[in-house]
Parts: structure tokens; sequence; C-alpha cells
């Protein structure tokens, strides 16, 4: 017997009011970085080592600079998702749970921010 | 009131069970996945060092380039590596294919191995290439 109310059936959410939300989320952006990582590793082969300019110039031309930006932003994403998993799974206490969960989320956005401003900058600016 | 929780038997747990390949890259995957979380910070200091100037640059790239910096990339290229074929066949289980014993026993063994030969791969490629 299914004990579901009709409104609870639509809007899918389950007990955790948030529904798959982090599991789908975690999905897209792994699904997304897998092509980007891949052209991300073949970049740092070709440009490891390489002189400033040169390095640099690449990562200013157009497209680099949005593939550069799109990994930025998937990995942050899914980067925190995962600590969050992690923190929840392993820390037991509330208050520690709760500070560590917020550390994760300032950790995230400041490096996914800094991250990005360089980018942009190259991008933008050389 | 005394705690009730205290005396109710417990499932079994990790150590009961024997260690095999399909639990170890569980584990490796989740620890991975923590390492290049903090790896991410070596991306940031490379991105900012290309975008605040040459001289910053120039010094990310020695210490990238020293013994332990070169040792750090190498780890941080394998545990991204693993990491994105662990992924791969997490995908794989979510659409609901690959749940037979002998057949993820066997992609978990070969996620390890693609993972190291890959590695090697990618760094003997960029040490050709230069």
């Amino acid at each position: 017997m299914d004990m579901r109310t009709p409104l609870g059936k639509v809007r899918g959410l389950g007990s955790a009011k948030s529904g798959t939300e982090h599991f789908w989320r975690v999905r897209t952006t792994s699904i997304a970085l897998v092509p980007l990582l891949v052209f991300y590793i073949v970049f740092l082969i070709i440009y490891a080592g390489k002189p400033y300019a040169e390095v640099v110039g690449a990562l200013a031309n157009p497209f680099v600079a949005t593939i550069n930006a799109l990994t930025i932003v998937a990995s942050i994403v899914h980067m925190r998702l995962g600590m969050e998993e992690i923190i929840q799974d392993y820390i037991h206490s509330e208050g520690m749970k709760i500070a560590l969960l917020i550390l994760n989320a300032f950790f995230s956005f400041l490096i996914g921010g800094l991250c990005l401003l360089a980018a942009l900058k190259i991008a933008f600016a050389g | 009131m005394a705690n009730v929780t205290n005396n109710r038997p417990l499932s079994p747990h990790l150590q009961i069970y024997k260690f095999i390949p399909t639990m170890a890259m569980s584990i490796v995957h989740r620890i991975t996945g923590g390492a290049l979380y903090f790896g991410t910070l070596l991306v940031a200091a490379w991105l900012i060092s290309a975008a605040s100037g040459e001289e910053y640059f120039n010094w990310i790239n020695w210490l990238f380039g020293s013994i332990i910096g070169q040792l750090v990339l190498f780890g941080y290229t394998w545990a991204l590596i693993h990491h994105l074929l662990g992924g791969l066949r997490h995908i794989m289980w979510d659409l609901g294919y690959g749940f037979e014993k002998e057949f993820s026993t066997m992609l978990a063994k070969a996620n390890l191995v693609a993972s190291i030969v890959l590695t090697v791969l990618v760094w003997a490629v960029v040490l050709i290439v230069r």
C-alpha cells in the first residue's frame, strides 16, 4: 500500500524535503566534468613547463577561457557536494558537523571565486 | 534513564568482512575525492599566478618543478584519473548496469590498473613533449 499523499507523490521530495537534488547535482556535474577534464589534462600536457607568455596567451583564447571557467564552476560545485557527503557520513556531533559544512561552503566558494576571477582576468586583461 | 540503544545488537562492520577489490576501490574513490578537494589549491595557485604576472608564475612553476612539487603533481594526476574512472563506473551503476559480482570485481581491478597506466602515460607524454 502506498501511504504517500498525491501531492507528496507529485513533489517527490521524500522525508528529507530536498528530494534527489544533491544526488542529481553530483551526477550532472560529474558527467560535465568528464569531457571538461579530458580537455584540461590535454591542455596541461601541452603547456606544462611552457613560458609565461605562451601559457597566458593560450588561456586567453576565448574557447580555452570558456572551458576553463566551466571546469572551475563544475569542479567547485562537485567538490563541495562530495565533501558535504563525507562530513555527513563521518562527523556525528551536530555542532561540529554544521561548523564543517559551513567551512566547506566558504572554502569552496572562496577557491572557486579566486579561480574564476583569475580565469576571467587572463581572458579579458591578459 | 539508561541509554536503551547501548544494548542493541550491532550489524557486522568493516573488520568482519573480507577485504575485496570493490570495497577497496569504493574507499579509494572517496579518498581520491577528498585529496582532489585539497588539490584544487594547486590549480588555484597556478591560475592565480598566471593572472598575477610573470614573476609569480615563474615562482609557482619553479615550485611545481621541484622534486616535491613533481611528486605531489604526480599523485594529484593519479587521484584525478582514478576518481574520473571511478566516476564512470558510478554512472554505469546509476544507469542500472554492471552489478554482476565477477564483472564489478574485474572492473574494480581494471580501475586501479588503468588509473596507474594512464597516469604514467600522461607524464611520459609531458616529459617527451617537453
